[in-house]
């Protein structure tokens, strides 16, 4: 152990310090603003704007991200690219101080573009998949909102800023999973999520009070410039802190469980908020606080094993599934899982991490679309046992959805593999044994991952035909739908390259990114690295293909005790419900029990009641108030004997 | 014998109390001498007037530093604050409690004692106007809130406690819907709240018999002497913390603090809704600006030693309150809940022994108070024939139905929720903070987790209205009177800007947040 803490002790960090914005980048809050307006046209004009909404949306991210683009190019060219905009004091009172501000930096940008470009595209191809809902324009309304939260949340100058943006996208991904059907098992998927990002986001607030009472700030340029002067406990702390609060967004492990039930909402939804943006909030935060994280070498390892578990688990898990849907999830939580382990490698693999991110926000996007496209040809069937031969009918779909499986299992020249190999290979240089477990099992991933979606591609679109009687002839997506399908795979398949070249240097002018890598020698050549990546994903590939290309069985079949406990998810929901939700119901129903149930479970009855007069509700409610008086004179006599024995010192 | 000196009285300062008390004495005229048809308006006239009055008054005198009428009275900076902020907040409340445009006759029985579906029940269904006695009442009640927040001895506080008690248990009382459920409660708090106050009484004995101990100084239940005693007297150690734990459990009553809360849930669900936003607004900021002055100034000496039992109470408010509000079903005992887990909250504040936790504490009252009110207002305007509808499950598909109210209920509850760019965020942010300088960790945490926990029952009530579909039994959203309208705008713009803006009201809560002794 002493070796790993020795290995990453991170060089002290310098000051940071951010230039104020002038010129065209003053007016940066327009990114933000620019939805949420626009949200709230959608929103407070109701049925008047059903005919035209969809395109305000619409026409709201693609401003937004026109906006993006100027401000990128606008940043290029200046000397210190971490710009900060005071919009106003929000709270400042006595040691109070906390700013609502913006700060454009290379990362901010790289996210703002993700996020408004993907965002766009997925727009654009909501308007067609809910073109027959007639809540359309409510939809387009929550997705604004969501993307305006979004933006707040990687432009923020302080982590306040962060979490109004943390609690934004939060909440608006609730209203989106359970606002949008009625089904029961969608209110169940909203209130898990709601209930495990609750856990992080306590995690996250935690952490912010933490900040604020150790350095007394939680401006970024103030917190990153006095991190070296906490205590190695203290950093500890507070990175598990912000580590729980970004497990709980990104779906890892151990809050993982909501992120595949999520899907449950509409698949544009899917797409760009549970695979390409919001999950990766997680990845973002940590990459944010790179100079916390930096700062402690247990923190890092963490870190790192908590990507190592994720990747691994969600690959195991999404071979053994049957929903599209529910295999591109954990095929998510994999993949991020993958950032994770960037993230916390530390130095230069922070960039490889954020490279990572947008490769996945293209092909994953993409996926989730073409899912889409292919439930909206085949009357919403999710099975892929219940697909097979679509690639005849599906023309557009099949090719966009091929580009981008070759990308996530790492074919070159597709942006899988500029984006995961080198992460690959970063997790052989930790120079020691760890080296072999990580660097192990981000290899056994890619092979893994090279097999889930080969099933996948091949259940779907090869072999004979396994459809539903009900199906005759699928058919293809309009035009609005494939056109984004286009413009997505060209991004997969082009972009990998472009970023993987500019976007680590472009990032090293973002606070503590571009750290010195601290150089060890990989236990493996670097070619060799390669080359076994690359034969891992063709064994995995090729047999998937092997087992698959003849379909699949359409009713479960027996299987091992892996592939069952794969079923069951590892059995982490059990685990969940009998540590967390058993314990918790039951001290719900002691407090029930303690606060007089009795009272409350007849007030209940209320409207009954009312209709059958109050004679009887009165006969059900006297003579508690000797319980009630019974409950305090307990409380008072607990209330004297606890200060009599402070007095008496036994508590002091 | 002594020639009997009389204390200086500085009445300026003690205007507000004086205008308030006054005007509910007129107002008991006018209830004699005014015809019937006029006393409504006359009487709400007066009681705003009233409250108006007194609140130029709290800022013609916002630099008063002083302890007047012998000792008995400190007009100091929290003072102010809080009696400002009890003045508004009882503005807002006496609005809602004039409305007489939602439901014919208004929430009030013509006569306390008339008994449901008599000739004068019927009479006031068909437009006669409710009991106007609720106007003195309350004026009262905010008179005795005003000295409570300003008293500087134990009696002095116990006096006022009970002038503003009394006037509640009746207002409780009067309900013209569910009228045996009202009167219930009213006597149920009633009888708790004299339980209570027993418990207080109680503890200023003790505390008397503590100060006796002071070497060269006479006995005396002001706090400079209590807080002289704490330091220096040689009375047994037992009486101070039994007299202490007994104050405590008086005020905490009042705070409806775990586990003295039990009358709350069904207080506020009898009491009309309209006084319910007046107990959970300004009882609150009248009790906690109570329990801020005696552990701040009289106990100020022993921190050390009530923090941990005190702290304790608080964690257990916060539980308490947050896990029942899952479990409940009906609107206003879901409020209820909440206030308590609130509270739990404010505790935090209170154990936070600085400056900064002073004016966290206060900053909190009034954005809760705000909100509270605003959500109890939506509550009487969700109605059917019966009168309002209060139960959870009528609540479904109001936002598809009435999406207006929908949406500001919605917003309120997020408010709750400590959602930020709300009000309740920044409340949460400035009572958190200073109570982790003061290295009350576990307080904080327990406070974030429980507020997770909380957001979940108001998020349920927010996804019931706007996702389900609405029945036969949907009721529907009454148009409010102007009255109405007027608090509930107040009252949502105000958690609006106090979350977007707060600086200029902590600066104020700042400014004020120095005690005299």
């Amino acid at each position: 152990m002493d070796e790993i803490l020795t290995y990453a002790a991170a060089e002290p960090t310098g000051a940071v310090t951010f230039a104020p914005a002038s010129g065209l980048l003053g007016s940066v809050w327009l990114l933000v603003a620019i939805p949420l307006v626009s949200a709230a046209i959608l929103l407070l004009l109701g049925r008047r704007a059903d005919r035209w909404g969809h395109w305000l949306g619409v026409g709201a991210i693609g401003a937004a991200f026109v906006l993006g683009l100027t401000y990128f190019l606008q940043l290029r060219g200046l000397e210190n690219k971490q710009v900060q905009l005071s919009l106003w004091q929000f709270i400042t009172v006595g040691d109070l101080k906390v700013d609502f501000g913006l700060l454009f930096d290379p990362l901010a940008a790289v996210f703002v573009l993700l996020i408004t470009g993907v965002g766009f595209l997925i727009h654009l191809y909501a308007v067609e998949y809910m073109a027959h809902d007639e809540g359309r324009r409510r939809f387009f309304g929550y997705f604004n909102l969501f993307v305006a939260a979004m933006l707040l949340l990687v432009l923020g100058n302080n982590y306040v800023m962060l979490y109004f943006g943390w609690e934004g996208v939060g909440l608006a991904s609730y209203l989106l999973i359970s606002f949008w059907y009625g089904r029961p098992s969608a209110a169940t998927a909203g209130k898990k999520a709601f209930l495990m990002n609750r856990v992080g986001d306590a995690g996250l607030a935690i952490g912010i009070f933490v900040l604020f009472a150790q350095l007394g700030t939680t401006q970024y340029d103030e917190v990153f410039s006095g991190v070296g002067a906490l205590s190695q406990t203290t950093v500890l702390v507070l990175g598990l802190l912000l580590l729980l609060g970004a497990t709980g967004k990104s779906g890892q492990f151990p809050l993982q469980a909501w992120l595949p039930d999520a899907m449950e909402g509409p698949t544009p939804v899917s797409a760009l908020i549970h695979a390409a943006t919001m999950v990766t909030a997680g990845v973002y935060l940590i990459a944010r606080s790179n100079p916390i994280f930096s700062a402690n070498a247990t923190l890092q390892l963490v870190v790192v094993s908590v990507g190592a578990v994720t990747l691994l688990m969600g690959c195991l898990i999404g071979a053994a599934k049957d929903d599209i849907k529910r295999v591109l999830a954990w095929s998510t939580v994999s993949q991020i899982g993958y950032m994770f382990l960037g993230v916390g490698l530390g130095g230069g693999a922070y960039a490889l991490a954020i490279v990572h991110l947008l490769a996945h926000g293209f092909f994953k996007a993409n996926m989730f679309l073409g899912a889409g496209s292919v439930m909206h040809g085949m009357n919403d069937q999710v099975d892929i046992r219940r697909f097979g031969n679509l690639a005849k009918y599906m023309k557009v779909t099949w090719l966009t959805f091929m580009m981008c499986w070759l990308a996530i299992i790492g074919i070159p020249p597709l942006s899988g593999y500029f984006s995961k190999e080198p992460i690959i290979a970063t997790a052989f240089e930790r120079g020691d044994w760890t080296s072999w477990l990580f660097g192990g099992a981000a290899l056994l991933g890619a092979g893994l991952t090279a097999f889930y979606m080969t099933r996948l591609f091949v259940l779907t679109f090869h072999g004979p035909a396994r459809w539903t009687e009900d199906i005759e002839h699928p058919h293809e997506s309009p035009k609005l739908m494939t056109i984004p399908l286009i413009l997505l795979a060209i991004g997969s398949v082009g972009a990998g390259f472009l970023l993987s070249t500019s976007v680590p240097d472009w990032l090293t002018a973002t606070a503590g990114l571009g750290g010195e890598h601290p150089e060890h020698e990989p236990v493996l050549a670097h070619w060799l690295i390669t080359a076994l990546s690359l034969l891992v994903t063709v064994l995995g590939a090729g047999l998937a293909w092997m087992l698959f290309r003849n379909g699949t069985a359409t009713e479960p079949q027996p299987a091992g005790v892996l592939v069952t406990a794969a079923r069951r998810n590892l059995y982490t929901d059990a685990f969940n419900e009998a540590v967390f939700e058993k314990p918790g119901i039951f001290l719900t129903r002691a407090l029930v029990f303690l606060d007089n149930r009795g009272v409350d479970g007849l007030v209940n009855g209320l409207a009954a009641a009312v209709g059958g007069g109050s004679g009887r509700l009165r006969r059900l409610q006297t003579g508690f108030v000797r319980s009630y008086a019974t409950s305090i004179l307990t409380g008072a006599l607990l209330v004297v004997a606890a200060f009599l024995a402070v007095q008496a010192g036994w508590l002091a | 014998m002594t020639e009997l000196k009389l204390p200086s009285i500085d009445y300026a300062a003690l205007a507000p109390i004086l205008i308030m008390l006054g005007a509910a004495l007129v107002g008991v005229l006018v209830e004699a001498f005014v015809p019937r048809r006029l006393r409504n308006p006359v009487q709400l006239l007066l009681a705003l007037v009233a409250v108006l009055a007194a609140l130029t008054m709290v800022i013609l005198n916002a630099d008063d530093r002083l302890i007047t009428a012998g000792h008995a009275i400190a007009v100091d900076g929290p003072t102010l604050f809080l009696q400002g902020a009890i003045l508004i907040l009882a503005a807002m409340a006496l609005l809602l409690i004039g409305e007489r445009a939602v439901e014919r006759g208004g929430a009030f029985v013509a006569h306390a004692a008339v008994t449901a579906e008599s000739v004068d029940d019927r009479r006031q269904a068909a437009g006669a106007g409710g009991t106007t006695e609720v106007y003195p009442l309350t004026t009262f009640a905010i008179g005795g809130m005003l000295i409570f927040v300003a008293a500087n001895d134990l009696l002095t506080m116990f006096i006022s406690l009970e002038v503003f008690s009394l006037p509640l248990y009746l207002l409780c009382a009067l309900a013209r819907r569910r009228r045996l459920l009202s009167q219930e409660a009213a006597l149920k708090y009633f009888m708790l709240g004299a339980y209570a106050s027993a418990f207080f009484l109680f503890g200023v004995a003790l505390v008397y018999g503590f100060t006796s101990g002071i070497p060269n100084r006479a006995a005396g239940v002001d706090f400079a002497t209590v807080h002289a005693a704490v330091a220096e007297s040689s009375s047994s150690q037992v009486l101070l913390f039994a007299g202490m734990a007994l104050l405590a459990i008086g005020l905490l009553f009042k705070a409806a603090a775990a586990p003295f809360h039990v009358w709350t849930p069904d207080v506020y669900q009898g009491a009309p809704t309209p006084v319910t936003g007046f107990m959970a607004a300004c009882t609150k900021v009248a009790a906690f600006g109570a329990l801020l002055r005696v552990f701040h100034v009289a106990f100020s000496g022993a921190a050390w030693d009530f923090t941990p039992v005190l702290g304790a109470v608080a964690v257990l408010t916060m539980l308490i309150g947050a896990v029942l509000a899952v479990t409940q079903t009906d609107i206003k005992r879901l409020l209820a809940y909440s206030s308590i887990a609130n509270a739990g909250y404010l505790l935090v504040g209170v154990l936070a022994p600085s400056k900064d936790g002073l004016s966290g504490t206060m900053f909190y009252l009034v954005a809760y108070g705000f909100s509270v009110i605003a959500a109890f207002a939506v509550v009487t305007l969700v109605r059917d024939a019966d009168g309002e509808a209060t139960h959870l499950s009528r609540w479904a598909g109001l936002g598809r139905r009435s999406p207006f109210f929908a949406a500001i209920f919605t917003f309120i509850l997020l408010a709750f929720a400590g959602i930020p760019l709300t009000s309740g965020f920044t409340s949460k942010f400035a009572i958190f903070a200073p109570a982790l300088d003061a290295n009350q960790a576990w307080l904080v945490i327990a406070g974030v987790l429980t507020s997770m926990v909380l957001a979940f029952p108001y998020l349920r009530v927010v996804v019931m209205m706007w996702l389900s579909e609405p029945g036969d039994a949907t009721p529907t959203v009454a148009v409010p009177g102007a009255l109405t309208s007027a608090a509930l705008v107040i009252g949502v713009l105000a958690t609006l800007v106090l979350g977007v803006a707060p600086a200029p009201l902590l600066d104020l809560a700042n400014g004020a947040a120095e005690f005299v002794r």
